[in-house]
Formats: structure tokens, C-alpha cells, sequence
């Protein structure tokens, strides 16, 4: 076992709000782990205390052994803000080299780091001239100098288009594959899609889950949707049998869960005629992560 | 320790370069310094002293109010500006501490002020002694203005730093910056200009005006260049504060300044949660 980041009963109020509870997470080598909530879920807090930026109340953090914040720390976590803001005057080159600086890294592995996010071509010209695209990507680029054990990404899909987003996640496979541990904080389920190893939600503070996408959804034990277009004058008839909710004169509605689904459908086609059509709808990402991020059913 | 201040340093130092702020300064130290040069050309006859000395006495005055001014404008952004921007967080994400962040700030911003004080002052003070005479008194006075002027700059760059710090925005720091200017060049010196009014030569003009006054670095500058040359001296006529001090006093005020402020600067940037 490696664990790289360990969380254990971390607690932080700000006045009279408790901004964490009682949270502990446990990240190994290699892990991708997604933390996702709401704006003001947690998650930003989470990772400041992280770096060493704010203080906890109660609990513990160690980053590989040692005291958030601390030189040690400091050396083996990467971090990408929500959103970077460069100084413009600054060219890409020069904004990696002095990252590269701070850390010990040499400036000549600077080059290659430009050309595997692929902003090679456009290094030496200003960050002020760079689209949102580009910043997040010069962003990446710090993240991967010196070969963090820990990587804190927080919300490093957003405004980027389906493209990038693509090669910003082949970039954390990487990255997980030489043995970094990546956290990713994002506010929906279907940004990080499903490339992480294990979810963790957080709700006002509060850790609410923490397992990995198929643990979550048979936990959830979210309803499945039917709906059924009835052949003509049968739309009543059906919503009696089954209990269903008439939508308008063509279709209803019924919800059944996941262990009654083969009983309902024997129970539509029993029917024969009267169905003309049925559609399933199974519960999504958003649905799953609305079921948890709120504790209302999707 | 230096090794990450100085990569901080070289960024900001670029900053600076960049967005034309180093030629800015430059070009306003020159044009001020020169033109006070040529319209201070006039008393050398009536009171018998080289024109670098009146030149040096000129832009003694024209640095109190500029070198302060220059000064905060380049340390109020510092903190609250990067804050503002995200990008503290980040910086402080790496195996850099506040202490040497600042640091390099610190280097980055007296090395603009002190190009920009030595081509302002050295030109104009090359143009002096060329068409006017000098001589090694005049030529030391030069040297010590130049000097003296990038310490207050030190000094007020670290006030700068401190406001910074002390600000949850950008704007708010600009504005407070704007208000310890005021403090320092301006109404510090109309109080106690008011106080001897009111005190009528009493135990205040006396003995305590000339402590008060040294008390403030921009004073204490002044101070201190027209006590250590006597034609400055004469050309200012504050010879009357000036020699009722002990030569030490406000060359202590102005190089204790910096440090302290500094200090503080770094006690209040611990305190930022970025």
C-alpha cells in the first residue's frame, strides 16, 4: 500500500459555517480520484488545506508522510488553480521556466513539456494573446514539471471544448500511470466523466460519498423511468393496471426500480395492443450525482 | 533560498520591462530632474556655489515627492494583485516561502527604481556640472542623492508591500498607497509646520520639531542630504532643522525604514489566506 494523500477527520469552520466535517479520504499511487459538489460544496477549501494554504480546524492531512505545506510537501504536489490568470505581460516560456525554477526543475525540460500539451508552437508569444483553451493547458504544464506524486486539479474541464477535454484526461491517464495521484475537483459528474478510479461528493462540507461509479449507482438504487406510448383511447386503461401517471392523452409515465424492471415489461407486453411503444430511460451521471450532491432522488 | 528569490526576481524583473513601466520611470525621472536642473540655473551667481550643488538641491525636493510616488505604484499590485489574480495560490503551491516571494519582488522593484534614479539623476546632474563647474563636494552630493533616493524608494516599496497585504483588492491598495503618499510627503509636513505655527518658537520648534521630523523617511531623506553637504545646505536653506539633529539621527531614521516596513510587510502577508 502507497498512500500518497491521507485525510483523516479534517474539520474547518469560518464564523459560525462549518466549511468541512468530519471528512477522510485516503488517495494511493496512481489513483484518479474525483471530488465533486457544488460551488461552495468544500472542494477549493479542500485543496487549500491540502496545500497548506489555509489552516484546519480539527483532523489531519499528510501529503507522502509529511505536514501540508511543508518544504517536503510542497515539493511532491502539483496544482492547478480553478481558473489561472498568467501575468500577460509573461510568455508561456517564461511562465513555465520560472515554475521550473521554483521547483528545482531545469529550464531545459521546459520544452518538452510545452510540446506535450501542445503549446509548442505558440510558446514564446504572450500569455496576454493565449485563449482560455491555451492558459488551461500552460496551466497543465506546470502540473507535470518534476513529476509530482500529488496532483490537485481543480476544475480544469471548465471552458475547455470536447477536444481538449479529451487530451487533458489522456494527460492524468499518463500521469496516473507513472504513479502520480490525481484528484480532480469538478462540479458535475459528467465533466469527469468516467475516468476516475473513485468519486468522493461533497455536501456542504460533508462527505457523502466515496467509492467508485458502480458502488454508487447499485447504492443509489435510482428508479428507472418508463414510458409508454399507449395506442389510441388505451392511455387511461394502461395507467390504471400499472399505476403509472398519465403525462398526456398518448403516454404514461412509471418509475420501477431496477430489480422490478423485467416485471414490468412482462407486465406492458401482457397488454399487447394497448402499448405501442415503450421507451427506458436508466438513470444518468446527473441523475446519480444530483441523488448524492442533494440527497434528493433524480 | 536566493536561487528561488531570484527566479521570482527575473520574472517580475521582465514585468517591469515589458509593460514599458521601466522606461516610464525613467523618462519621468530624466525629464523632471533635467528640466529642475536648467530652471534651478539661475541662483549660482548670488550665492557663490556650482550649478551641480543647486542642480543636486533641486532634485533633492523633486525626489521626496517622486521616489515615494514611483515607489507604490509598482508595490501596491504585489500581493493584493496577485490574490486577485489566483495566481498567489499557485506560486505558494511551490517550494517557495512568503519570505523569499517577497524578496523577490523586493529585488526586482529597487533594481527599476535604481535605474531609473541613476540615469534621471546622473544624466542631470552630468548636464550640471558640464555647463556649470563642479567639484568633489558637489560631485559626493550627487552620488549621495542618487543613493539616499533609491533607500527612500526601498522604504516606501516596502510600505507598498505592506498595504498589500493589508488589502483584500487590487483597487483598495491603490487607494490606501495614494493615501500613505499624501501622509508621508504632504500632510505630515503641514502638521508640523502647523504645530511650530502654533507653538511660537516654544519647547516643540526648539528641541522636540527637528526628532518629529526625523521621524519620517521622506523628511528624514531630506534631511540627511542637506545636513551632510553644506551648499545643498544653502541652497535649500533648511540649514536651521538640519543642524540642530546629531549626524546620525536621520540617516537611522531612513535606513531603519526599509527594514521595519519589510518586516511588517512580511508579519501582514502571513496573515493572507490566498
Amino acid at each position: 500500500m502507497d498512500e500518497v494523500l491521507s485525510i483523516s477527520h479534517a474539520g474547518k469552520s469560518r464564523g459560525s459555517l462549518r466549511v468541512l466535517e468530519d471528512i477522510s479520504i485516503s488517495v494511493e499511487a496512481g489513483q484518479r480520484i474525483a471530488l465533486l459538489g457544488h460551488n461552495g460544496a468544500g472542494k477549493t477549501t479542500l485543496m487549500k488545506a491540502i496545500l497548506g494554504l489555509t489552516p484546519l480546524g480539527d483532523g489531519q492531512i499528510t501529503v507522502a508522510g509529511h505536514t501540508p505545506g511543508s518544504a517536503p510537501a510542497r515539493t511532491t504536489t502539483a496544482y492547478l488553480p480553478e481558473s489561472v490568470a498568467f501575468h500577460v505581460a509573461l510568455t508561456g516560456r517564461e511562465v513555465l521556466r520560472m515554475f521550473a525554477q521554483l521547483s528545482g526543475v531545469k529550464p531545459a525540460d521546459v520544452s518538452p513539456l510545452l510540446d506535450r500539451v501542445g503549446l509548442a508552437h505558440a510558446a514564446d508569444n504572450r500569455v496576454g494573446t493565449y485563449s482560455k483553451g491555451m492558459r488551461q493547458r500552460l496551466g497543465l504544464a506546470q502540473v507535470l514539471l518534476g513529476r509530482p506524486k500529488l496532483a490537485l486539479l481543480d476544475e480544469p474541464t471548465s471552458g475547455l471544448d470536447p477536444i481538449s477535454r479529451h487530451e487533458l484526461y489522456a494527460v492524468i491517464d499518463e500521469m496516473a500511470a507513472h504513479g502520480t495521484a490525481v484528484l480532480i475537483a469538478s462540479h458535475t459528474l459528467t465533466e469527469v466523466e468516467a475516468r476516475t478510479d473513485r468519486i468522493a461528493i461533497l455536501r456542504q462540507g460533508k462527505l457523502v460519498a466515496n467509492d467508485t461509479l458502480a458502488n454508487l449507482t447499485r447504492r443509489a438504487h435510482l428508479p428507472i423511468r418508463l414510458r409508454v406510448r399507449a395506442a389510441p383511447d388505451c392511455a387511461a386503461d394502461i395507467a390504471h393496471e400499472t399505476a403509472g401517471a398519465r403525462v398526456n392523452g398518448m403516454h404514461v409515465e412509471m418509475l420501477c426500480a431496477p430489480d422490478d424492471k423485467m416485471a414490468a415489461l412482462r407486465q406492458l407486453s401482457a397488454m399487447g395492443d394497448k402499448v405501442a411503444d415503450i421507451d427506458m430511460h436508466l438513470p444518468g451521471l446527473e441523475e446519480l450525482y444530483r441523488h448524492y450532491a442533494t440527497g434528493e432522488d433524480g | 533560498m536566493i536561487r528561488r528569490s531570484l527566479a521570482i526576481a527575473r520574472t517580475e524583473w521582465a514585468i517591469t520591462r515589458r509593460n514599458r513601466w521601466l522606461v516610464m520611470a525613467t523618462l519621468i525621472m530624466l525629464l523632471f530632474a533635467l528640466a529642475l536642473t536648467f530652471a534651478g540655473s539661475a541662483p549660482t551667481g548670488t550665492l557663490g556655489v556650482d550649478l551641480l550643488t543647486v542642480s543636486v538641491a533641486s532634485m533633492t525636493t523633486l525626489s521626496v515627492y517622486l521616489a515615494p510616488l514611483l515607489a507604490l505604484m509598482m508595490a501596491f499590485d504585489a500581493i493584493a494583485g496577485e490574490v486577485e489574480r489566483g495566481g498567489l495560490a499557485l506560486i505558494l503551491s511551490y517550494p517557495v516561502s512568503r519570505g523569499e516571494f517577497l524578496l523577490g519582488k523586493f529585488l526586482a522593484h529597487l533594481a527599476a527604481l535604481a535605474f531609473a534614479m541613476t540615469i534621471g539623476f546622473g544624466t542631470a546632474g552630468g548636464v550640471a556640472a558640464y555647463y556649470g563647474g563642479a567639484d568633489t563636494a558637489s560631485f559626493t552630493a550627487l552620488l549621495r542623492l542618487i543613493l539616499t533616493s533609491i533607500t527612500l524608494g526601498a522604504c516606501f516599496l516596502a510600505l507598498g508591500y505592506m498595504v498589500s497585504a493589508l488589502s483584500r483588492s487590487a483597487t483598495t491598495a491603490a487607494g490606501l498607497s495614494a493615501g500613505l503618499w499624501l501622509i508621508f510627503v504632504v500632510l505630515y509636513d503641514l502638521g508640523l509646520l502647523g504645530a511650530v505655527v502654533i507653538d511660537d518658537d516654544g519647547f516643540f520648534t526648539k528641541v522636540l520639531f527637528p526628532w518629529v521630523m526625523a521621524i519620517n523617511p521622506a523628511d528624514a531623506f531630506r534631511l540627511w542630504n542637506v545636513a551632510a553637504s553644506e551648499g545643498v545646505a544653502l541652497t535649500t536653506g533648511l540649514t536651521g532643522a538640519a543642524n540642530t539633529l546629531p549626524s546620525w539621527v536621520a540617516p537611522l531614521s531612513l535606513l531603519t525604514w526599509p527594514v521595519l516596513a519589510l518586516g511588517l510587510a512580511r508579519m501582514f502577508f502571513g496573515r493572507v489566506e490566498p
